[in-house]
């Protein structure tokens, strides 16, 4: 199976019965999977009009109580903050799969890292955030796929699964552990909800339940919207992951996510061949940030640099974490246009050249 | 035992306060539709014994807060996406009674792409449909609904067809899909249209509950406010003007 498959797959075993999608490549297997596998497990499939109607089903259903999930790529996903923006106000969980292709506009479908502003800072309109989740590998897509799922309930918060093109396409190995007796056969719909007694049930036997983002009563928004800080403040605290390769020991770290990171992992072993002591850092939850992680190695390391399919978007949050106390540099490709690993091993060489020259200069492009 | 008073004294109840309808004063100006179709829909409720089986899906619009005046599980929607909210709902509780309210901006306007793929799919949901052809609650401006000449905040000359457009009888679109299963136009400006308007509301009620398929009621609701009118000449427009262009009946059955 490829990731876009492996993530539906995941998304089935974590127990979601909803899907609503909009083609678009290059995520298409992905709703091409929950057309057939939602009817198989007595869940539901939606092909919307649009991505707008695909994020607002989404919302109904996670208002219902069900554990509903959509997926599209870039210029879909514009369309879907709308109602990202209204889940995350509601307090709704849902799990959002961005797989990036090329932009603005609509760009390319070549893969890209280029919404990682968007996705890291709410997207839509007003004050909120999200957990976004940035898998490297196709099996890392399925545990992070089931995890998000988790995510989404246990803090009521929209989840993105921030991939890019080349991911959604891969094929790889994957080892699958389940616990349950689920593989196959049908579950039972309610086997992974965890209670949501704020859900729209029919107020049979209680009050009525409201879900609700119009807050218009004399402070009433900046009390909720305060709240939504406090529950994000400890997802940070709880939930950030990442992954350190060979950062005891590195002068220079390499900050990079997703299918970037195995180029740079590539690079760091031949410049480990070569004896450069080269590490790297790979957030796995873009938000939240491994700040804390990073400013640790900001004491340690002497340099940083961060390589994106981007023209610079992570490296803004690199930079806030380090907070100036080491140079940080540079390296991107932009509009669907993947790193190479030998341009990343020269960008590697050039900054211990110029380390040793000692001019550092911040945020140097190659 | 506790005799019954009523049937010692040969009286029998004529009238009590809606259930579903909460006991508090709506925030709607004074003959403003929204509040007797309120009342029509809980009284509908009621009747069929449902309301704590119902979920509803309020519009941006002046009903938004609906969920201040009704007794029964309801959820805002974004603005036009209501029924994509309520199929989401009624999906995943296929017993439950889904129905949405919606304004002519948020149903035919920017959400005419979510209702007609709504009734294209048959979702068996309700829709309430109020058409006062101009936007309320931001301040009165054109709808897709506003008659032709009608004077609104955006069309300060009256509504011009050259640069305007027509007015959208959205409702005799949807009826042209095969999806949809039961689409009335009705209006609440007189005591014998109202009682033609419950039937109808119960009607889309029923037809969920039977599993029949997508209902909707386009309700033609005065907006006096917005209309420049008194509320008896609002009720007034409705038959000389509005009905004209909208003719109440049954404009799809089965």
């Amino acid at each position: 199976m490829c990731g876009n498959e492996v993530i539906g797959e995941a998304a089935i075993q974590a127990g979601c019965r909803f899907y609503a999608g909009y083609p678009i490549t290059p995520q298409n297997e992905l709703p091409q999977y929950m057309s057939r596998r939602m009817v198989e497990v007595g869940g539901t499939f939606i092909q919307a009009e649009s991505e707008l109607a695909a994020i607002n089903l989404v919302f109904g259903a996670s208002a219902a109580g069900a554990r509903a999930m959509t997926s599209s790529s870039s210029p879909g996903i514009s369309l879907k903050q709308e109602g990202i923006s209204y889940l995350a106000a509601c307090q709704l969980p849902a799990v959002i799969v961005n797989m990036m292709r090329g932009g603005p506009g609509l760009g390319n479908i070549a893969p890209a890292q280029s919404d990682y502003f968007q996705a890291t800072r709410g997207g839509g309109h007003g004050d909120y955030r999200t957990i976004v989740l940035a898998p490297a590998t196709v099996e890392e897509a399925w545990n992070l796929t089931r995890h998000a799922f988790d995510l989404a309930d246990e803090y009521r918060i929209p989840v993105m699964i921030l991939a890019d093109g080349i991911l959604g396409q891969m094929m790889e190995p994957i080892e699958v552990i389940t616990t349950r007796s689920s593989v196959n056969g049908r579950m039972a719909n309610n086997e992974y909800r965890i209670s949501k007694p704020w859900a729209l049930t029919g107020c049979r036997g209680r009050k009525p339940n409201v879900i609700r983002s119009l807050l218009l009563g004399d402070g009433e928004l900046e009390e909720h919207n305060k709240h939504l800080e406090l529950k994000f403040n400890k997802i940070k605290s709880k939930e950030v992951r990442f992954e350190s390769l060979y950062t005891e020991d590195s002068d220079l770290v390499v900050v990079a996510y997703g299918t970037t990171s195995r180029i740079v992992r590539a690079a760091i072993s031949a410049a480990r061949r070569e004896r450069v002591r080269v590490g790297m850092l790979r957030p796995i939850t873009l938000s939240p940030f491994p700040v804390d992680a990073l400013q640790k190695l900001a004491k340690k390391a002497k340099a940083f640099l961060v390589v994106e399919m981007s023209l610079g978007q992570m490296l803004e949050d690199v930079k806030l974490a380090v907070l100036g106390e080491k140079p940080v540099y540079f390296y991107g490709r932009t509009g669907g246009v993947v790193p190479t690993e030998e341009a990343v091993l020269s960008a590697i060489r050039e900054i211990f050249e110029t380390k040793s020259r000692k001019k550092f200069i911040h945020e140097k492009s190659f | 035992m506790k005799q019954n008073p009523e049937r010692n004294l040969y009286m029998k109840k004529v009238f009590e306060r809606t259930a579903s309808l909460k006991d508090v004063p709506t925030h709607y100006c004074p003959g403003c539709g929204h509040g007797i179709v309120h009342r029509l829909i809980c009284e509908v409720i009621d009747e069929l014994r449902i309301r704590e089986d119902v979920i509803a899906v309020a519009p941006v619009g002046c009903a938004v807060i609906a969920y201040e005046y009704w007794d029964f599980d309801c959820s805002e929607a974004a603005h036009g996406r209501t029924p994509c909210v309520a199929t989401g709902i009624k999906r995943i509780l296929p017993d439950k009674i889904v129905f949405s309210y919606q304004g002519d901006g948020d149903l035919a306007a920017i959400g005419t792409a979510e209702i007609i793929h709504t009734a294209n799919r048959g979702e068996n949901i309700s829709v309430i449909f109020i058409n006062n052809t101009v936007y309320g609650m931001t301040s009165g401006q054109m709808a897709p609904t506003t008659l032709i000449g009608q004077k609104t905040s955006t069309t300060p000359f009256g509504r011009d067809i050259k640069r305007d457009g027509y007015p959208l009888k959205i409702s005799d679109l949807l009826a042209q899909l095969a999806g949809s299963r039961y689409i009335e136009r009705v209006s609440v400006n007189s005591p014998a249209n109202i009682i033609k308007a419950k039937a109808a509301i119960k009607k889309a009620f029923k037809n969920q509950i039977e599993k029949k398929g997508f209902s909707l009621v386009e309700v033609l609701s005065p907006c006096p406010t917005y209309w420049g009118l008194s509320p008896k000449d609002a009720c007034k427009w409705i038959t000389d003007e509005l009905s004209k262009y909208y003719p109440l009946g049954v404009i799809k059955d089965g």
